[in-house]
């Protein structure tokens, strides 16, 4: 981030560019239906927050230098050039109003894959130094300490001490050759210790034999958010090397939306190589286990309940059907929002928003797009597997007065899992 | 081109090939543009193939998702009307069929001339709502820029004078057919240097679009 200066940004933007963003810039026929898609737009009915309008300082890029005609529009004067007022301006659309959701990608009628184009985009801005404070310090602390909120070992090691305390059981640490290496966001350290007990219990009861890595346990990655390749590299990286070192099998990204974009799919090329072992989600895992009789649960949530699809676990990461079978498992009463699956909407804190403290005014208007979800339902009780996703909603839901525990789906799981008595 | 008949004869001959050329190569260029570009291959692990869903998107997203229909409807059944009814009049018309026989070899049956007639008058009329719904629609109006409105310019002329030569509204024919004829030079002309080149790359942005979600396990 230090030297920051448009030509970086203008470089990293040309770095971006490919057949993909061409075809896209295209075929554009500013239609607006991405608008209607995007809960920046229908919740603040501000025509600047259209999702392809957003992408205005690289479309120009794609325009004058990837185009012959553009170039001659260039020559002859008849373009806008890409100016640091340009950036300056367009920082807080494509960061503040902007959750990389990519609800917008599912509707272009001609296809265009828009949030792919602002994941791209943010590169450049980066680069030219166009990126808010916020998210600026949380790449910051990630680098240099280890987690976006600053979180170190020693207290997850206290977490971890707690919950051998609360249930008997121990937490494998830096254990080699296990077949699972289980990563944590910061928010479950510090906010949902909840979720590293469900672990601990699910698997000890499924006997899946796991570690947690004391070098490499954070699973967030600031780098995505932001949009800069150098940071989310090394990011990953010291969960790759941690993860061979160990020679574990699988690495399980945690309940965390963005976490699992960046190691499950962004990973690899930012290291430019396949992993040695398999990433995968939770969700996944639990799952398979359901499936092949290693866990059971007993009883049912009384309560009615409806799940948030977080945006990059489902929409993006293909983990569709997964907490709707273990959902199954565990409700009598589970209702879908009329928008679920891939088509659901954001909470409106991804992509990096949650982290940027001059976004929070907007982000809590946006949070309407989900309130009025929740209030067709008439649901007692919210369930997601998010950490992210769950603070926004419980301080959307406070903020809007209403009154609705938001519980992880993991934790749900492990409440209602049949133990055996030692 | 000191009379009608001469103006007509120039936009028949030369005119026409001069914008034939132009079309073709530009439209090569502009799909050369794009796929030069290429993309690194991915290295994530896939959960699902890519042609397959690649190809479903290209088809499936002529259909619009329900939510984003209810909130814009006259944007998609607009926009529906038009193109479709464009093409009728442009593929289903005889004398058309009849020209591209003669150029290009290939045939096929039309439709009864006042049924395309109607058609043509559908297509005129929604063309200018759609032209007033992007001045008056608050994210159309926003986004739209000079060649949103060369765009559509270029796209209703040649519908505004097909229409006139069809009636003979204009005296004499030969002037009337010859601007029809012209409208259409102007228009494959413009074509391959704006936003009207989405006829052919929205094929290459669905697929990667779908391609894409694809692998990671979603039909986009």
């Amino acid at each position: 981030m230090s030297g920051a200066t448009l030509e970086r940004g203008m470089n990293a933007f040309r770095e971006q560019m490919n057949a993909p963003i061409a075809s896209f810039f295209s075929s554009c026929v500013n239609c607006g239906m991405c608008a209607e898609a995007c809960l920046f737009y229908t919740e603040t009915d501000d025509p600047k927050y259209t999702p392809i309008n957003k992408l205005e300082p690289f479309r120009r890029v794609w325009e004058q230098e990837y185009t012959i005609w553009g170039k001659v529009k260039s020559m002859l004067g008849l373009t806008k050039p890409v100016t640091d007022e340009l950036l300056a301006e367009w920082e807080e659309l494509i960061y503040d109003g902007c959750t990389l959701c990519g609800r917008c990608s599912m509707v272009c009628p001609v296809g265009n894959d828009i949030s792919y184009m602002i994941r791209r985009a943010r590169e450049g801005f980066v680069a030219a130094g166009y990126a808010p404070e916020g998210i600026k310090g949380a790449s910051r602390r990630a680098i240099t300490i280890g987690s976006p909120m600053g979180v170190k070992y020693p207290a997850l090691a206290a977490q971890i001490k707690h919950v051998e305390a609360d249930t008997g059981l121990t937490i494998p640490v830096d254990v080699e050759g296990a077949d699972y290496m289980a990563l944590l966001s910061s928010m479950e350290i510090m906010n949902f210790p909840e979720y590293l007990e469900a672990l601990a219990r699910i698997f000890k009861q499924a006997g899946v034999s796991w570690t947690i890595s004391s070098k490499a346990f954070e699973a967030t990655n600031s780098g995505i958010q932001i949009g800069s390749s150098d940071i989310a590299r090394e990011l990953v990286s010291r969960v790759v090397s941690e993860a061979e070192k160990l020679k574990v099998k699988y690495v399980i990204s945690p309940e965390c939306g963005h976490a699992y974009t960046a190691i499950r799919w962004e990973g690899p090329n930012l290291i430019g190589r396949p992993y040695n072992f398999k990433v995968v989600h939770i969700l996944e895992l639990l799952d398979e286990l359901r499936a092949t009789g290693r866990i059971k649960t007993e009883g049912t949530e009384d309560d009615r309940l409806t799940f948030h699809d977080p945006c990059q676990i489902v929409r993006k990461g293909g983990v569709l059907e997964q907490p709707r079978n273990l959902l199954e498992m565990v409700t009598s009463d589970y209702v879908d929002m009329t928008d679920s699956r891939e088509m659901n909407w954001c909470c409106g804190g991804g992509g990096g928003v949650s982290a940027n403290e001059r976004a929070e005014e907007l982000r809590i208007k946006v949070f309407k797009r989900k309130k009025s979800q929740l209030d067709e339902l008439n649901v007692d009780t919210l369930v997601t597997a998010c950490a992210n996703c769950r603070l926004i909603i419980e301080e959307g839901l406070e903020e809007y007065r209403m009154e609705m525990p938001v519980v992880g789906l993991t934790e749900m799981i492990a409440e209602h899992l049949v133990e055996d008595k030692e | 081109m000191s009379t009608p008949t001469d103006f007509l004869l120039w936009v028949r001959g030369p005119g026409f090939d001069i914008a034939l050329v132009i079309f073709i190569i530009g439209v090569i260029i502009r799909l050369l543009e794009v796929l030069v570009l290429g993309r690194k291959p991915d290295q994530a692990e896939p959960r699902g193939g890519e042609l397959g869903p690649g190809l479903r998107t290209v088809v499936t997203r002529t259909l619009p998702e329900t939510g984003s229909f209810k909130r814009a409807p006259f944007t998609v059944i607009g926009g529906y009307i038009w193109h479709i009814g464009f093409f009728i009049s442009l593929f289903l018309f005889v004398p058309h069929i009849e020209l591209i026989n003669a150029t290009l070899g290939l045939i096929w049956p039309g439709i009864p001339s006042n049924l395309v007639d109607a058609v043509a008058a559908v297509t005129i009329v929604t063309l200018i709502a759609m032209l007033f719904s992007r001045l008056s629609h608050p994210v159309k109006r926003y986004l739209s820029g000079p060649e949103d409105y060369l765009t559509w310019l270029v796209t209703f002329l040649p519908m505004l004078t097909g229409y006139l030569a069809y009636h003979r509204m204009i005296d004499p024919y030969p002037l009337v057919l010859g601007l029809h004829i012209l409208s259409v030079e102007l228009l494959m002309v413009v074509f391959p240097f704006t936003k009207l080149m989405h006829a052919f790359t929205f094929i290459i942005a669905r697929w990667y679009n779908g391609a894409m979600a694809g692998r990671r396990g979603v039909q986009s």
